[in-house]
């Protein structure tokens, strides 16, 4: 491994000592596992002060390297087995459970990646942070409340006094995930470990939280190993990346120096695969015909109505309109809960809108299941998660055929067309006997593809198509989408919540916040000259790999 | 079934035993007249003989001189066609009701699950009694008894299932193909839901001898039928004497009860893929 020489190169490291050292790490996988060792042969070296990022792909073992520091492994069939992880000088994998809790939490910070499920529902804040302290030092009640409110305020929660009495629910992801932060920080430690901790929050938010890790981090003089998959990420925080490939460090090194000249293939292979968010030049005249309008859209959400009580409502999608020509891509927008996924399922009839109009080729629809059955499956649907979205009891092939065979379309004929399509997705005709389980979150996404257009659809709604894929995975299936709408001539709503995937893909950009679409054009100009403040506070807070 | 089935089941020593009890008993049920020539209703000895004491007589005789061990053998026939069947009619009501709530959701759940509570609120032991008591015992009465006192807890498993299985993705993609509402829950949501409704059927097999078992005892079965509910009820009064009369049959009773209980516990870990490379 080339990991020291790089390290040893960095003149600051020189006179430190590093406060983490991996030596030779071995993780054994249960039999049966894909490969034999999770991780193997990890060497890696973290000094004060500075922010180490772990990058890989999900199955590359860059998550087990975190739990393997923290103890966290989900023995006896997962263990180290080789290696050292020596923490101030102290080997972590020879301590006892007790040795561990001792540095846990006062020591060595964690903060993980799903802030919705990291805090007790049912503790207050303020209880949470305070078990910190409890764990690991006495402290008279009064002085212990004082530090809980510094923490809050430390890591930048409006209102302190306010939120050490509330529950977790009160707050939002972002939240969440600055009070999981100020856990970790409470006994100012001299590691956290952040596994994917931005992952599952909005653009904006990530943008913010990352900004308080290098703050925090400039301020305590803290180490941070940074798990992600993202390289936009990496450029924002690393000073320090290793590059992990199957259970292997390929590439380690100054973050500037792998970002600029990737030496391993496998890093240029993710490097190149982030999309860049140019505009997209339309290719599709104005003359093509309208598939889509839609007119004041509104949709109103009913949460909690109950016997007694009239429940919340909460505006999904307020007066939206929009105009969709064949073979155009339409993107919406929005940050989670903007309305731009209600607006997606009432466009192919999954929920009923309240009112407003759409028309689709000219031809009003009705709400909800009525709009269903008028399309006649001539408006498809993919959706986010490909692991839910395939019956994990239904074998490909009668999944792709399903839909034409009840639509009367003859046995036979079906079948013919789901091998065509298949090919066409890039799998072989023999996928259409195999079960879902057999194919990974890419392919599944493809069959998903497939699956809609069997239908021969005309328009294409796709919510968040490719957001729980990798990176390099999200490049090939975006190209996919290309293929097929320049192919079929598709009209396409495209949902999501990176400008960066929005721009390649579409012609023009709705973005939704709060139920509205506050700006509406094409791509170029929305992403180039963005008029609304909202877009432009979007548009900031997107990682860019500018070293 | 599959290989990985069969390896998580066959980690699970306890329900292989079970297994192989089941298999003996279905040899009974099979083989019954071939292994016992005797008939259990006809008096062929002396009453009161204790097991092992005459050749051809393992367990004795009862108080009218008839055969115990035929009398075991041939029961079990009768007692576990009463627990299948009406198992498997349990889980048709059960299995159409909780899969019509849990699809539908709104007031058609609603107002299923308030029919369902107002079998719940019964004690259900007490129900059977009065059903078969009204229905004059007999082999049909008794399974119609088990199946509608053991139906409801199908309903709500089912119900939960559906509800949760009804929000995923690949009901809404069978919806935009088209598919006809039948069709989804058959052929996208019920396989689903298959596993749980498994270990429970192999539960409720278990729970429908023994309910099956004491309302013979209590004289509530079928008066044409030697099952083995009947055998320990008449054995009651002279256990003292003769406590062979009650063990044989008792013993049956528990063996076939546990065995359907550890299977059950083995469909569970095997149709769970999930629990693969952990535990035990």
């Amino acid at each position: 491994m080339n990991a020291r020489l790089d390290l040893d190169a960095v003149p600051v490291a020189a006179a430190t000592v590093p406060v983490l050292t991996i030596d030779g790490l071995d993780i054994r996988l249960p039999a049966g596992a894909d490969r034999a060792l999770a991780v193997q042969g990890a060497n890696l070296q973290l000094l004060p002060g500075q922010t180490l990022c772990v990058v890989g792909e999900s199955g590359s073992g860059k998550s087990m390297v975190a739990n393997a520091i923290m103890g966290l492994l989900p023995g006896p069939q997962v263990a180290a087995t080789a290696g050292r992880i020596l923490f101030q000088g102290q080997d972590l994998l020879q301590l006892d459970e007790a040795g561990l809790r001792q540095l846990r939490g006062s020591r060595i910070g964690m903060v993980f990646q799903e802030p919705m499920t990291a805090l007790n529902p049912v503790m207050r804040i303020g209880e949470q942070i305070g078990e910190v302290f409890d764990a690991h030092i006495r402290l008279p009640v009064d002085e212990k409340r004082r530090r809980i409110l510094a923490a809050l305020a430390d890591v930048g929660l409006p209102d302190p006094e306010l939120l050490i009495d509330s529950y977790p629910f009160r707050l939002s992801g972002g939240q969440r995930q600055r009070v999981m932060i100020a856990c970790a920080m409470a006994l100012e430690p001299a590691l956290l470990v952040c596994d994917e901790p931005t992952t599952a929050l909005d653009v904006t938010t990530q943008a913010q939280i990352l900004a308080l890790i290098k703050d925090l981090q400039r301020r305590r003089g803290t180490a941070v190993l940074f798990i992600t998959h993202d390289f936009g990420v990496v450029s924002e925080i690393a000073d320090q990346v290793v590059v992990m490939q199957t259970g292997r460090i390929v590439e380690a090194g100054a973050a500037r120096q792998v970002l600029r000249a990737p030496q391993h293939a496998y890093t240029r292979q993710l490097i190149a695969a982030i999309p860049q968010g140019h505009a997209r030049q339309p290719d599709s005249d104005d003359s093509a015909p309208l598939v889509l309008q839609v007119q004041d859209l509104c949709k109103t959400h009913v949460t909690g109505r109950g016997l007694f009580g009239r429940g919340r409502q909460v505006q999904a999608a307020q007066d939206v309109s929009f105009s969709l020509r064949q073979g155009q891509t339409l993107g919406l927008v929005g940050e989670s809960g903007s309305g731009k996924s209600s607006v997606g399922r009432c466009l192919v009839g999954l929920s009923p809108f309240d009112a407003g109009r759409i028309l689709f080729k000219g031809r009003s629809l009705l709400s909800g299941g009525a709009l269903m059955r008028q399309s006649g499956g001539k408006i498809q649907m993919v959706f986010q998660d490909p692991n839910a979205s395939l019956n994990p009891r239904q074998k490909i092939g009668s999944a792709i055929a399903a839909g034409p065979i009840a639509q009367g379309v003859p046995v036979a004929e079906a079948q013919a067309r789901t091998h065509e399509l298949l090919a066409l997705v890039g799998l072989g005709p023999e996928a259409a006997e195999r079960w879902p389980h057999e194919f990974s979150g890419g392919q599944r996404q493809r069959i998903c593809i497939a699956r809609a257009l069997a239908m021969q659809p005309e328009l294409l709604v796709a919510d968040e198509p490719v957001s729980a894929l990798d990176v390099s995975v999200q490049a090939q299936v975006l190209k996919l989408f290309a293929e097929v709408r320049q192919r079929f001539q598709l009209a396409m709503v495209f949902i999501t919540h990176d400008l960066r995937v929005a721009g390649e893909m579409c012609d023009h950009i709705a973005v939704m916040q709060r139920g509205r679409v506050v700006e509406h054009g094409p791509t170029a100009q929305v992403l180039g000259d963005p008029q609304h403040a909202y877009t432009q506070a979007l548009i900031a807070a997107v990682p860019r790999l500018a070293a | 079934m599959s290989k990985a089935f069969w390896r998580r089941f066959g980690r699970n020593k306890g329900a292989v035993l079970g297994l192989l009890v089941l298999a003996v008993a279905l040899v009974l049920v099979v083989l019954g007249p071939l292994l016992a020539p005797n008939d259990p209703w006809d008096m062929v000895q002396q009453p009161f003989l204790a097991p092992l004491q005459e050749a051809g007589f393992p367990m004795g005789t009862d108080t009218m001189g008839r055969d115990i061990y035929s009398g075991v053998v041939r029961g079990a026939r009768i007692s576990l066609l009463i627990a299948v069947v009406s198992t498997v009619v349990a889980l048709l009501i059960g299995v159409g009701i909780g899969a019509v709530a849990g699809y539908f959701g709104g007031w058609v759940d609603a107002t299923l699950m308030r029919f369902t509570e107002l079998f719940q609120a019964v004690p259900s032991f007490a129900l059977a009694i009065v059903l078969v008591a009204i229905f004059q015992p007999s082999v049909g009465a008794i399974v119609v008894a088990i199946a509608i006192v053991s139906w409801p807890p199908v309903a709500r498993l089912v119900r939960g299932e559906f509800l949760s299985l009804r929000q995923r993705d690949f009901v809404a993609a069978a919806q935009l193909a088209g598919l006809s509402t039948p069709r989804i829950i058959l052929t996208q949501v019920l396989p689903n839901a298959a596993s749980p409704i498994v270990v429970m059927a192999s539960l409720m097999v278990a729970t429908a001898i023994l309910l099956e078992s004491s309302l013979s005892f209590l004289g509530l079965g079928d008066p044409n039928q030697m099952s083995w509910g009947y055998m320990v009820g008449s054995a009651r009064t002279v256990l003292r004497q003769a406590w062979w009369m009650a063990v044989f049959p008792g013993l049956a009773i528990v063996l076939t009860v546990l065995a359907l209980n550890l299977v059950g516990e083995g469909l569970n870990d095997g149709l769970n893929a999930r629990a693969d490379g952990r535990g035990r």
